[in-house]
Formats: structure tokens, C-alpha cells, sequence
């Protein structure tokens, strides 16, 4: 008998409350007792979580219109500059953005504090049009004065991502955080079981359209991220060992909530900020089945060097070992730490699972597939 | 019992031998974890004092006697927990264990009786939750 459902069949599940929804922690513990098909028979919808740093975020705003009305081409919120080549009272601010004045505040911080209801200081400048006459406007925004707020982030969610270390003599002020020297510690940003991407390795049910938990709001996958990359190794179980395909996000701010995204900073690094992204995976068949089934043991990833030029990989371990506080390393025990919240992660897959059962949220078919054969180019420095 | 104590000198009595009648007239077992003294000019020391709790009292009074200030360590670290994403970024330069992770509800254990204040986490800590201070 097959075990297979379409997203239709669920979906009417979940209208009838009838769905069965786990998180990938339940059913990664479920599976040390069913088999692929008895779970695919039984559970529905597999939520995942993941909260970590991801730099490649920001948001679109539309301020509205002044009078007499202004292109504004630089702009300044809080004193962190946003993009202002765009349409006349549209800008983009990136969250690794920093202040005019400081590096330990930027774009991220602005976009919290936004989402959080804060009053924020906006200065613009323009050359002055016969459409746009005004040629500067300083005034103060928040998140109900302006149109719109889009957060649209071109890189977040990483299927895997390597861990770090520090061969080298000296500390490095890293976006993974304070590496010792001598191997004196390893961090790790990756959700394990519950991380979105290698809970469908394949993508098979993640694509352009796909609706998911982004910062407390429903979201949506807008494209495949930059840097999505298929070429990367895998496992036996066919699981990426390293950073591979990445997600490109788009959602609602003024929907979301500030216990989901949160701006960071790292010393010497700079600013980032942490996005809380949760993804719903449909059980379509056993093949799922066994893709959201997989343990933390199951899910290896690299290690890499980052006290050597290029960050080689000089070793490999697993989210189990991670978790548990200590990797194996050239026969040295290194002290792991986490970069990402699993506290957060769980928190999202459990809120997605809520919704899902009390059918505020449904799942949908991808409208397109994510690519299947990509490779990253490097940068080539050359004259002509 | 064991207590953790920061003791600040001032110039009129870093050159006293202070630790050396804390062993020899209270019997306290001393351990000096940490110290930043100029002579001439005072400074802190970090130290952890076992023995019975009356005679720890008796000691604190003879080096509150002595002019020498001494605060708790816990009154020297402020973590605003009610803040934390508990992303773990703390616990990978938290040397002594102080500052670890729960398995189970994966929140930050905060254990102060375990800190040497060096103050990492303060620089480590994305959110700047950590507020440490050694000195004054």
C-alpha cells in the first residue's frame, strides 16, 4: 500500500484538525521505534527550527511621501546608512550596516528597534528635481508612520555549516564567535535535527513559495539564497557535510516579533543579527519519512581551520558530539559552544507546530523547484 | 564553606601582609585566583576563603578592620538573563565552567560560585548582556 499524500490531502487534515504534526525532535525520537513507513503513515507535518546570526538580512521601507516631496539618495536611520538608489522614498538597510559614528551599532539594531516600536531618526539628502524639489528632510519614523517594511534577506539558512576552530597562536574575533588558540575551543551554528534544510536534504518539498515561520510571522521562500551551492559533499545518507544550499526570505516586519529576530554584535567582527526561521516539511512518503527522521548522530558537518588562510577543513564530527560539549580532534578533546539558540530553534518549531494544528497555517507546494546543479564561482582579481 | 571575595586595597594598606594573618590567625584555607596590586597604589585581589562560617565572618570583619574593602564576587558580574537568546556564545570563552549550558531546557546555568571575573563573557556576548568589573 503506498504511504504517499499530496499537500491537498494534508491540507484538509489540518482544516479538519485531524493533522498530526511533530517537531523534527519528535520524530527523530519516534523513528528509534517506527520504521520510515509507519512513520509516513502516521505523522503529517514535521516543523523544524533554527535562530542564528545571519548576516545577509535586511529590510525594504517605504517612508511615504514629504511635502514638497524629496528622492532621497542618501539616507541615514539612526545614523546607519541605508540604500537610497532605488525609487524616490524607498531605501534598503542592511543589517551588518554601521553607524556613522560607531561600529557596535547598526542597520540590525535599527530594524529591532523598528520592529519593537521605537522611534527612529530618519536624514535624507537629494540634489533637488523639477519631480522631487526638497534636497534634504530630517525627521522621525517608526514602524506605524512608515508604509511598508519588508524584510528581505538574500542568504539565510544554511543546510549545515562547518565548525570553527583556531589553529594559530593568537585569539580571532570571528562571526563564530571568540577562537582560542592552540584549539582551545570549536563553535557551531547549525540546529541539528531540527535545522530546516537537512531535514528534506533533496529540497524536495522546500522551493520558491514555500510558506514558513520567518521571526514570529508567516514568511515566505522567495528564491534559492546567494551562494546556494549543490556541489557539496554528502553523507551516506545524503545529507550535506558542509554549508550547501541557503534560502532567500521574504516577510511582513511589522507582522513579526521581537523575540524572534534580535540584533547582535560581535567584537572586532561587526554586527549581525539573528533570524528565527522555522520551515514545515510535509510527509509525502517514506522517503521524507526518513529525511526528517535523521538523529543528530546521523548529521555530520566539517571542521574548519580558521587560524589558516582560507579556513581548510581539517577534520570532521557530528551535531551529537557537538551538542554534547566535546568533539575528538587529532586525538584532542575540544570544548564545543554553540553560536545559534536551540532554545530559540525549539521554541519556533514548537510555535509552527501550534499553528499548524490549530490550522492558522498551511502548507503549500512549492511553486518551483530550487536549482539542482549549482557551484560557486570564486572572485578572480584581473585588470581587463 | 567557601566563599569567593574581591578585596580592594588602597594605597595606606597594600603593603600589609593581610593574607598571610588571614591563614595564620583565622586557619582559612586561601586561594588567590586573581590579583591586579601596584604597590603605592592599591589594587584588587580575587580569593576564595574556606572554613567555617563563623570564622569567615570574624576574618571579613578583621579585613573591613583593616580598611580593606570586600565584596562578594556576584556583586561584580550583572548578566540580565530576563534579556538572554541563550545562543551559547558565552559558554565558548567561559574557561572555569561558570557559565554553561542546560542540556535539557538548553537555557544559560549561570554558576557565579565558579567565576574568576575575567570577563569574556562580557566581550563575547552578542546582546552585551554581561556587565563585569574586577576594579572599581
Amino acid at each position: 500500500m503506498s504511504t504517499a499524500k499530496s499537500f491537498d490531502e494534508i491540507n484538509e487534515k489540518i482544516r479538519n484538525g485531524k493533522a498530526v504534526v511533530l517537531t523534527a525532535e519528535e520524530v527523530s525520537r519516534m523513528s528509534l521505534e517506527l520504521k520510515p513507513s509507519e512513520i509516513a503513515k502516521k505523522v503529517d507535518v514535521v516543523t523544524t527550527g533554527t535562530f542564528a546570526p545571519m548576516c545577509s538580512s535586511g529590510v525594504f521601507i517605504n517612508f511615504g511621501h514629504s511635502d514638497p516631496p524629496i528622492r532621497m539618495q542618501n539616507v541615514l536611520l539612526n545614523n546607519v546608512p541605508a540604500y537610497g538608489g532605488i525609487a524616490a522614498v524607498d531605501a534598503y538597510l542592511g543589517a551588518t550596516q554601521t553607524a556613522m559614528d560607531r561600529t557596535d551599532y547598526g542597520g540590525a539594531h535599527v530594524i529591532e528597534e523598528l520592529l519593537s516600536g521605537k522611534d527612529i531618526k530618519l536624514k535624507a539628502t537629494s540634489c533637488g528635481t523639477d519631480c522631487y524639489p526638497r534636497k534634504e528632510i530630517e525627521t522621525i519614523i517608526n514602524k506605524e508612520t512608515v508604509n511598508e517594511i519588508i524584510l528581505f534577506n538574500p542568504r539565510n539558512a544554511y543546510q549545515n555549516y562547518p565548525v570553527a576552530v583556531n589553529s594559530s597562536k593568537k585569539t580571532l574575533y570571528t562571526y563564530m564567535g571568540m577562537l582560542f588558540p592552540n584549539y582551545r575551543n570549536a563553535t557551531y551554528s547549525t540546529s541539528g535535527e531540527l535545522s530546516p534544510l537537512l531535514n528534506d536534504p533533496e529540497l524536495r518539498t522546500i522551493g520558491i513559495g514555500t510558506a514558513i515561520f520567518l521571526s514570529g510571522a508567516k514568511g515566505f521562500v522567495a528564491w534559492n539564497g546567494t551562494q546556494f551551492n549543490t556541489k557539496k559533499p554528502r553523507n551516506s545518507l545524503g545529507i550535506p557535510v558542509s554549508n550547501a544550499a541557503t534560502l532567500s526570505v521574504i516577510g511582513n516586519l511589522k507582522e513579526m516579533s521581537p523575540d524572534f529576530l534580535k540584533a547582535a554584535y560581535y567584537r572586532k567582527y561587526g554586527v549581525s543579527i539573528f533570524i528565527g526561521i522555522g520551515i514545515p516539511i510535509p510527509v509525502i512518503d517514506e522517503d521524507i519519512a526518513k529525511s526528517v527522521s535523521v538523529r543528530n548522530e546521523q548529521i555530520e558537518t566539517i571542521i574548519c581551520d580558521y587560524g589558516t588562510s582560507g579556513h581548510p577543513e581539517i577534520g570532521r564530527t557530528n551535531y551529537k558530539a557537538l551538542q554534547d560539549g566535546f568533539i575528538e580532534l587529532n586525538g584532542k578533546r575540544i570544548r564545543t559552544a554553540s553560536m545559534s539558540s536551540m532554545f530559540k530553534a525549539r521554541q519556533i518549531a514548537e510555535t509552527l507546530k501550534n499553528w499548524i494544528k490549530k490550522d492558522k497555517f498551511q502548507i503549500n507546494e512549492p511553486v518551483q523547484q530550487l536549482p539542482f546543479n549549482t557551484s560557486l564561482n570564486s572572485l578572480k582579481i584581473r585588470s581587463e | 564553606m567557601k566563599k569567593r571575595l574581591i578585596l580592594n586595597f588602597t594605597e595606606g594598606n597594600v603593603e600589609e601582609p593581610i593574607t598571610y594573618f588571614l591563614i595564620k590567625n583565622y586557619d582559612l584555607l586561601v586561594n588567590i585566583l586573581k590579583a591586579e596590586i601596584y604597590p603605592e597604589e592599591g589594587g584588587n585581589l580575587l580569593m576564595e576563603m574556606e572554613g567555617d562560617e563563623k570564622t569567615i565572618k570574624k576574618s571579613i570583619n578583621y579585613l573591613k578592620s583593616r580598611n580593606v574593602e570586600v565584596v562578594n564576587v556576584d556583586r561584580k558580574i550583572h548578566f540580565r538573563e530576563e534579556d538572554c537568546i541563550y545562543c551559547g556564545s558565552c559558554t565558548a570563552v567561559c574557561c572555569t565552567g561558570s557559565l554553561s549550558i542546560d542540556k535539557k531546557t538548553w537555557k544559560i546555568v549561570f554558576n557565579k560560585e565558579k567565576c574568576l571575573v575575567c570577563g569574556l563573557c562580557a566581550e563575547a556576548c552578542p546582546l552585551s548582556l554581561f556587565e563585569v568589573s574586577f576594579g572599581n
